[in-house]
């Protein structure tokens, strides 16, 4: 009884701090879940986690970025061979871009004119100027392309190769490779810090994260990350986000069903989550309270209370959840 | 710890700093690739390729080695190299010889071998003493591993053993352990089921009865070659051993008893299949279908991860020193990326490619093994094939 009592207390307690954190969130706040399987946005209240509606895309719908003014939301759908554009307050689609074969991740420049996608099949890096909707430039990269990351002016663009292991540093002016950096094997997502003098490169097949200078172009660290109870082969990190203050980075484990909490200065994991099944995208709350995170083989999305760690909810969504937007 | 992590870093930084040289445009050594096949390999005659028997060939496996070529291009660069590939294509194991030597002679220190078993064991006796390395493509053979293995050469296909393993695997998961077991003829038909025998006695299905099968429609041999006077009795499951899968492919739906098949039919263990969709397959997939015109096999992948395997010791090693490459390549360090989920290497008792195999049928992968629930105290792809207290392999 007493025990009951207990945990009926904890519930109580965990619920009204939910609630608090939630409603610190700010009010407007929606969530964007793009599903691989049923071609599917889901919208959620990123407050009440109720599901708002579905968008329903072009095939296989994967990396998501919101334009500067956050009016519009672009969703690469790799089947339908094209780039979605959603209205973010309507919550419809507008517009398609014809970005090339098979779309996966891409970057916005910071003018919100252009568009850098990764093209997996032809090892392409697309420029795609989106008022005249034509692909004006191209690079040619490593095999299978995949995360793509302007920097904080827009004059450097950093391509992840999964299969030539290595990371592009391409001047967006020349469209040149400036530099081609080994990194670990099948580098998947990359983030900088705020002050941009680091990369972070998720390594899916290392299990690691390796950390170029981007002074130097050169590796710099590599943290492994070494979950308790799995055995290397069984860490996939893919997805990073990293706070405001470049204190903390957050790495989902894919199949390892974790997310790493890392000390950004000290190269230190601090905490495991336990989240569900294979971990993907991950995105923070605009006050990073929160931290969500989309579970491609258990079709939900996990949430994190950032500070104490915890998973306070999940909620389902589509087949296969891949990425996770926040429309504040 | 700290040392090795901070060497670790090292060589990192190192690397990084060869990717700028090559960036830069440093002369490119060429690292060449010998592939070896026969004229008339009976493997790869038209009307067996034709029928798309599944686990079986559906054409030469060349194409692989062409798509991992185009593939390394990048990383190749990085360690101031350009790859290329040298076919051969000879009448006899000899002539083959011959023509590998002339390959040696030009500086080529990698081949891949893509023979039947016998020829490649030959080929790989007559080159034990040349520094070279060759990559078995194609021969499942259990002995090329064990009593015939050689330290030069590094097996990417599978063992019989492995593929046996894989599936009884699945069939102990599933529950699927009474097994009736039908035989084929030849030499190679006996060696797979001896391979399934070994597997099944391993993971706990039980054979009831073993049958002998022949082709044909010889009404004094139907007891033989007739699916449902063969398939009486109590089982879960008909095993077929066929390794030309002729007889195979008109086993399902034809059994006494509503079962499943599997083995040369069926549910059949592959390493590789055109209809998996996970781990940056289906990339895999359409990029050699560009290339080849058909869908991949897993005799294709093994030609495509032979170069990759080069192409990534090259990148690591930074350079093109043979005994650089090979003692990496050979070595615990190696991470190879097969599109498989798992990291490859080579097993040290054995030079075999460690690696999951799927259970699949005609259009979908049904299970990836090792399956959940068998462990190894060292790495779960080790409960695959023979494990190192069992090997009879000995390079010295």
């Amino acid at each position: 009884m007493q025990q009951a009592k207990t945990s009926t207390v904890f519930i109580v307690v965990a619920v009204s701090l939910l609630c608090l954190t939630l409603s610190a969130a700010g009010s407007a706040a929606t969530l964007f879940v793009s599903s691989e399987k049923d071609h599917v946005l889901t919208v959620l209240d990123a407050e009440s986690l109720e599901q708002l509606g579905e968008i329903a895309t072009p095939e296989r719908p994967r990396g998501m970025r919101f334009s500067p003014d956050g009016k519009r939301l672009y969703v690469a759908c790799g089947d339908g061979d094209t780039v979605a554009v959603v209205d973010v307050q309507a919550r419809k689609i507008v517009g398609q871009l014809d970005v090339g074969d098979d779309p996966e991740t891409f970057d916005i420049s910071p003018d919100g004119k252009s568009l850098y996608v990764s093209n997996e099949d032809d090892a392409l890096l697309s420029v795609f100027d989106i008022e005249s909707g034509e692909v004006v430039g191209e690079v040619t990269v490593g095999p299978e392309p995949e995360g793509v990351l302007l920097n904080a002016n827009g004059d450097t663009v950093y391509v992840a190769s999964e299969v030539a292991n290595m990371v592009h540093v391409i001047d967006t002016e020349s469209l040149e490779i400036r530099a081609n950096v080994v990194v670990g094997n099948r580098p998947r997502r990359l983030v900088l810090t705020p002050d941009g003098s680091e990369l972070w490169v998720s390594n899916e097949l290392s299990g690691s994260v390796s950390i170029l200078d981007t002074q130097e172009n050169a590796v710099r660290d590599e943290i492994v990350f070494e979950p308790r109870g799995f055995r290397p082969e069984d860490v996939t990190p893919v997805g990073l986000v990293m706070t405001r203050n470049g204190e903390t980075a957050y790495v989902t484990m894919g199949r390892a069903n974790h997310v790493a909490v890392v000390d950004v200065a000290d190269r230190e994991v601090e905490a495991y989550i336990l989240v569900g099944q294979r971990p993907w995208g991950v995105a923070l709350s605009a006050d990073e309270n929160l931290l969500y995170v989309t579970n491609g083989l258990s079709d939900d999305v996990s949430v994190i209370d950032a500070r104490s760690r915890k998973v306070v909810r999940s909620v389902p969504v589509g087949r296969v959840p891949y990425g996770v937007a926040i429309a504040e | 710890m700290r040392a090795s992590l901070y060497l670790r870093r090292a060589t990192l930084a190192l690397l990084a700093a060869g990717a700028l040289l090559a960036t830069a445009g440093a002369g490119a050594e060429t690292l060449a690739i010998g592939y070896l096949e026969l004229e008339d390999d009976p493997r790869y005659v038209e009307e067996r390729v034709e029928a798309y028997y599944q686990g079986r060939p559906w054409g030469r496996p060349y194409p692989g080695a062409e798509v991992a070529l185009s593939e390394s291009r990048f990383a190749a660069a990085a360690a101031g190299a350009e790859l290329e590939l040298r076919r051969v294509t000879a009448a006899d194991a000899e002539e083959l010889f011959a023509q590998m030597q002339k390959l040696h002679e030009t500086g080529v220190r990698f081949f891949l071998v893509d023979t039947p078993g016998p020829v490649t064991a030959e080929l790989a006796r007559r080159s034990a003493e040349l520094p070279l390395l060759l990559f078995n493509v194609s021969a499942l053979d259990d002995a090329l591993r064990q009593e015939s293995c050689q330290a030069h050469l590094l097996h990417i296909a599978p063992s019989h053993r492995m593929l046996q393993d894989a599936l009884a695997q699945y069939l102990v998961s599933v529950k699927w352990r009474r097994v009736l077991a039908l035989v084929g003829p030849q030499q190679a038909d006996k060696a797979i089921y001896q391979s399934f025998q070994t597997s099944a006695k391993r993971y706990g299905l039980r054979i009831s009865e073993a049958r002998d099968f022949v082709l044909g429609t010889d009404p004094r041999q139907r007891s033989r070659n007739n699916v449902a006077l063969l398939t009486t009795g109590e089982y879960d499951v008909v095993y077929v051993a066929d390794a030309r899968g002729e007889f195979a492919r008109a086993v399902p739906y034809q059994t006494q008893k509503p079962r499943v098949t599997a083995g040369s039919a069926g549910l059949v263990p592959d390493w590789w299949h055109w209809a998996f969709e996970r781990y940056g397959a289906p990339q895999l997939n359409s990029r050699f279908i560009k290339q080849a015109d058909r869908r991949m096999t897993g005799y294709d992948w093994s030609a495509w991860m032979g170069v990759k395997a080069i192409a990534e010791a090259a990148l690591r090693t930074g350079g093109t020193d043979f005994e650089a490459l090979r003692d990496y390549l050979r070595g615990d360090e190696l991470v190879l990326d097969g599109f498989k989920g798992n990291r490859l290497s080579f097993r040290a008792w054995d030079n075999q490619l460690r690696q999951p195999i799927m259970l699949t049928t005609p259009n979908w992968v049904v299970g990836l093994a090792p399956i959940e629930g068998f462990l190894h105290q060292t790495n779960n792809l080790d409960t695959l094939g023979q494990d190192e207290r069992e090997s009879r392999c000995d390079f010295d």
